[in-house]
């Protein structure tokens, strides 16, 4: 392809933008330091794709060696160096890859990428506003976040290796640099990046939380609102209220670590030398973690669940089921996923009392969870529906979600938690509920609203391939898991062939390997079918193409910034009119007809 | 040169993929994209029933391939771990139900109302009989967990029996140490700072006090059938755990700050070789909490035994101190000295020594 034709169909495409700005853009400040919430959704989804095949490709170097403990790879000294001399990756490397690959995974992927994306584009694209509050601290939580990765990625190269104590870096591991190499200026790396994530994070929710509260267009009450954007909402509730806590625990570990002072540390003895740390507690840290800690798994999950149902609902054709109990189960879910934190540690030697409070708090959870997917399978009862690609994958996602949700019944359980903490039981079960489900709710949304991203489609067949080979390998991947962690397999291993219990599944864990390659093959395919069909996917020729209720198709098929090219829309309506009085669909912009009947 | 085939072999196959993609595309547009939707439709849907079939065999084959490799049929190796067994079970029964039933309704209902031209959406947004139902059945089932859960779980965290014996683990990169209290049943008190004073003391114990005198410092731990251990858990550097899942049990060690563990052994080593066909068998202590570079290979060994068996191994065992002040060891001095009187001198350069 010559880059003329290239140059063209840009060009082509740029007429069709609505332009409207009040000044004007050049490149800079159009597509890098932009403050259109649009562009700035893009910058997240791209950044976060970026991560996710760095954070994937560690998953697939690790999994190498849990298949392979005996191989080698010679070309891996290629690519590592020092840190996989002959081809046999070194464990304090092994560590490391496990450590960045939660922490890509979870906080720049499905945090930034997920909410940073969808709350950015979605929330005033459907509330019905020009922008966001701030557009200013719009832009500015993107380059933090920019900022954040920058630095990460940093540690990636350091000599003495990147952060290796795991994501949730438990002092002292975390804090003694004589405990562990990843634990140098890896760590320090690792935190001053967290901290700026933070920053990044608390930038953008207080704006999606301003944003939706003030500024709805005319009739949008807010139980008019659609259900993503009461999910991005609890979403940004989640993270300004938890990130903060997490800030203070890696300040008071930077603390520990380069000031001398004991928060975390008391009575240690490390590489034969005594230290005078004194008084401090190494839990304390685990309760300031976990206090971010288990929103943040909410704040991976709510805006896939969002997404899931306005997908679900759009797809079957029919008004979501029971809006007010989704409503209110969201709400459940937020208030709920500040008073369990100390679910993850059961086993720390926690008093026995609190233990059983948190195991009451833990499963109440389950209620809400259970009346979401209840009302997901009643959304689906009856409908007319289509399998576009994101329907699948909202469709995957509920199956996802039951079975990593059941799951959790049995960790939240203290009594069982016991046996089953920090084997590969959990492993497959916050992949499979938190992990993979939140992906779907991504990759649904991404199909979903990539029309009104880029104008463009992506390929549909390139798409089935995508969900069906992902759904399969994902349980492929992940349901034996509980069949090891049943086993007591603990997590976190290099290599298990030197233990009488656990060595027998060194044949299982070959062929999750396998698998776990052939997914990580297929996300590329994926992400291929993304850069492909912004420049070269099937035009967008019709305002409505999933023929849906809300307010972001009623914007030019290319919206330019500032969203409306006249008056912003007015809302007469709740945004699950499908099916109504027999008929297909009526938009929020509606108003109400005389003879229509009452939902 | 096998992997450049490799990644020629993977780029083609991306390729090919890609243009199969491409051509459909085309097909589409020139068959009406309406009808080639319409085609996408059956197909998926298809799918997704083929899916939950293929699911459900295969989530039960898996159970035949691995349940017989979980700890499960062979029982737990402590009388405590039953509990947690018999609370497996019952959550299994109930999630297992609410699994098969849910994502067999997920997926029949998306197969069966897809899109056809006979079949028209229902508008049904909201029922408040049904909310009830599906918060209550939920509410009542976790309830019953909850309440068993609970029951089994103050039991396990419950004080050790007063017959129970006592056992100390202390865990450091990467290995395990243990601690008998030897004859008078009270365990010598520690002190980080003592670490390594005298030389060899690595556990960091103060023999200055008289309880440490008896005491046993091994690196495998005994145990005798039938009666209840307590194990007092440290750590030296950073958070470990001690990982007994034969036993259920699992506790972390935590530097600064002991825990505690108490369990009953049911089945000796010799008798668990049996019950598991497996002539290796061995209880193992795996370290279940990241500690750094050889958390994998931080492995301690359990001896389940006999009551005389176990008596006669802590026999044979010589107390630290002795191994730390052989003049004191009353085997190597022809006159018999109150060793309990002849720990003063030591103790002066040993205090000297810290700090």
């Amino acid at each position: 392809m010559s880059t003329a034709s290239l140059h063209e169909t840009t060009h082509h495409a740029d007429h069709a933008d609505a332009h409207h700005g009040h000044h004007k853009e050049t490149f800079i400040t159009k597509y890098v330091f932009s403050q259109d919430h649009k562009t700035i959704a893009k910058q997240f989804l791209v950044t976060g794709i970026i991560w996710a095949i760095i954070g994937g490709l560690f998953s697939v170097i690790f999994r190498l060696q849990l298949g392979y403990p005996d191989a080698t790879f010679p070309w891996l000294e290629d690519f590592l160096g020092h840190w996989a001399k002959g081809g046999k990756l070194n464990p304090e490397f092994y560590y490391a890859l496990v450590t960045m690959h939660g922490t890509i995974l979870v906080f720049f992927v499905l945090t930034a990428g997920l909410s940073g994306t969808f709350a950015n584009f979605l929330i005033p694209l459907q509330i019905g506003a020009r922008d966001m509050a701030s557009p200013m601290l719009n832009m500015l939580s993107y380059w933090f976040f920019f900022l954040a990765s920058v630095i990460m990625m940093a540690s990636l190269f350091v000599q003495t290796g990147p952060a290796s104590g795991g994501w949730t870096i438990y002092p002292p591991l975390s804090a003694l640099g004589d405990a562990s190499m990843g634990s140098k200026i890896g760590m320090d790396l690792w935190l001053v990046s967290m901290a700026m994530f933070i920053v990044s994070s608390l930038l953008g929710g207080l704006n999606y939380i301003t944003t939706i509260l003030n500024m709805r267009t005319k009739g949008m009450s807010m139980t008019r609102m659609p259900l993503t954007i009461w999910a991005l909402f609890f979403t940004a509730v989640l993270g300004v209220l938890s990130f903060p806590v997490l800030l203070s625990g890696a300040i008071l570990l930077l603390f520990d670590r380069n000031l001398g002072t004991s928060f975390f540390l008391s009575d240690i003895v490390v590489a034969g030398k005594v230290l005078p740390n004194e008084g401090g507690s190494a839990i304390l840290f685990q309760h300031l973690f976990w206090f971010l800690g288990h929103p943040e798994v909410y704040i991976i999950l709510l805006p896939a669940m969002g997404m899931a149902s306005e997908i679900l609902s759009v797809n079957s054709r029919k008004p979501i089921f029971g809006y007010m109990a989704m409503v209110g189960s969201l709400f459940a879910i937020t208030i709920l996923a500040f008073l369990v934190w100390a679910h993850h540690m059961f086993v720390t030697g926690l008093n026995p009392f609190l233990g059983s409070v948190f195991v009451l708090l833990t499963l109440l959870i389950a209620v809400p969870s259970a009346i979401k997917v209840f009302n997901w399978l009643t959304t689906l009862w009856k409908g007319n529906i289509r399998f576009t690609p994101a329907m699948l994958f909202a469709i995957g996602f509920v199956s996802l979600f039951i079975s990593g949700g059941l799951t959790g019944i049995f960790l939240g359980n203290s009594a069982l938690d016991i046996h089953l903490h920090d084997t590969y039981f959990v492993i497959a079960h916050f992949h499979i509920v938190m992990g993979v489900a939140s992906f779907f709710g991504m990759f649904a949304g991404v199909y979903h609203w990539y029309p009104k991203m880029f104008g463009r489609y992506l390929n549909n067949t390139l798409a089935y391939i995508h969900f069906w080979v992902t759904i399969i390998g994902s349980y492929l991947i992940f349901w034996p898991m509980h069949y090891e962690g049943l086993a007591g397999m603990p997590r976190r291993y290099y290599d298990f062939s030197n233990w009488e219990s656990f060595k027998m599944f060194g044949g299982l864990n070959e062929f999750i390997s396998l698998i776990a390659m052939l997914v990580f093959a297929v996300q590329l395919l994926f992400v291929f079918n993304f850069f492909y069909s912004i420049w070269k996917g099937r035009k967008v020729t019709t305002l409505n193409p999933w023929a849906a209720n809300t307010l972001e198709w009623t914007t030019p098929i290319r919206p330019g910034h500032g969203n409306w090219e006249g008056d912003i829309p007015e809302v007469h309506r709740w945004p699950y009119d499908y099916a109504k009085d027999g008929i297909d669909h009526i938009a929020q912009d509606v108003p109400v007809g005389a003879g229509e009947s009452k939902h | 040169m096998n992997e450049f085939f490799l990644i020629a072999i993977v780029v083609m196959i991306f390729v090919i993929i890609f243009q199969i993609a491409k051509a459909s595309e085309y097909v589409s547009v020139l068959k009406g994209e309406e009808k080639s939707r319409r085609q996408n439709n059956k197909i998926n849907g298809f799918l997704l029933i083929v899916f939950l079939i293929l699911g459900l065999i295969g989530a039960w084959y898996c159970n035949e391939l691995y349940y017989g490799k979980t700890l499960f049929p062979q029982g737990s190796a402590s009388v405590e771990g039953e509990k947690i067994d018999q609370m497996l079970y019952i959550t299994i029964g109930v999630t297992g139900l609410v699994f098969v039933i849910t994502q067999i309704l997920l997926f029949w209902f998306a197969f069966k109302y897809q899109e056809s031209d006979n079949n028209k959406a229902f508008y049904f947004p909201h029922n408040n009989k049904l909310e009830v139902l599906w918060t209550t059945v939920p509410a009542i089932f976790l309830t019953i967990l909850v309440v068993f859960g609970l029951k089994f779980w103050f039991k396990v965290t419950g004080d050790a029996p007063k017959e129970a014996i006592l056992v100390e683990i202390t865990g450091h990169q990467f290995a395990w140490d243990m601690r008998y209290p030897g004859k008078d049943g009270v365990l010598g008190k520690k002190n980080y700072k003592l670490y390594n004073q005298p030389s060899g003391n690595t556990l960091g114990v103060n023999f200055e006090e008289v309880e440490s005198h008896d005491d046993l410092h091994t690196t495998e731990m005994h145990l005798p059938v039938g009666r209840p251990v307590k194990l007092v858990i440290n750590a030296q550097d950073v958070i470990h755990d001690v990982g007994l899942s034969h036993f259920r049990m699992k506790m972390d060690a935590v530097p600064g700050i002991p825990t505690t563990m108490w369990f009953t052994p049911k089945y000796t080593t010799e008798e668990m070789k049996v019950r598991t066909g497996n002539p290796n068998f061995v209880y193992e202590i795996s370290c279940d909490q990241m500690c750094g570079k050889g958390h994998f290979s931080m492995r301690g060994v359990i001896v389940v035994e006999s009551e005389a068996d176990y008596n006669k191994w802590l026999a044979s065992q010589k107390p630290e101190y002795l191994t730390l002040f052989p003049d004191k060891d009353p085997a190597n001095q022809s006159k018999a000295v109150d060793t309990i009187a002849g720990a003063s001198k030591p103790i002066a350069k040993l205090t000297t020594g810290t700090n």
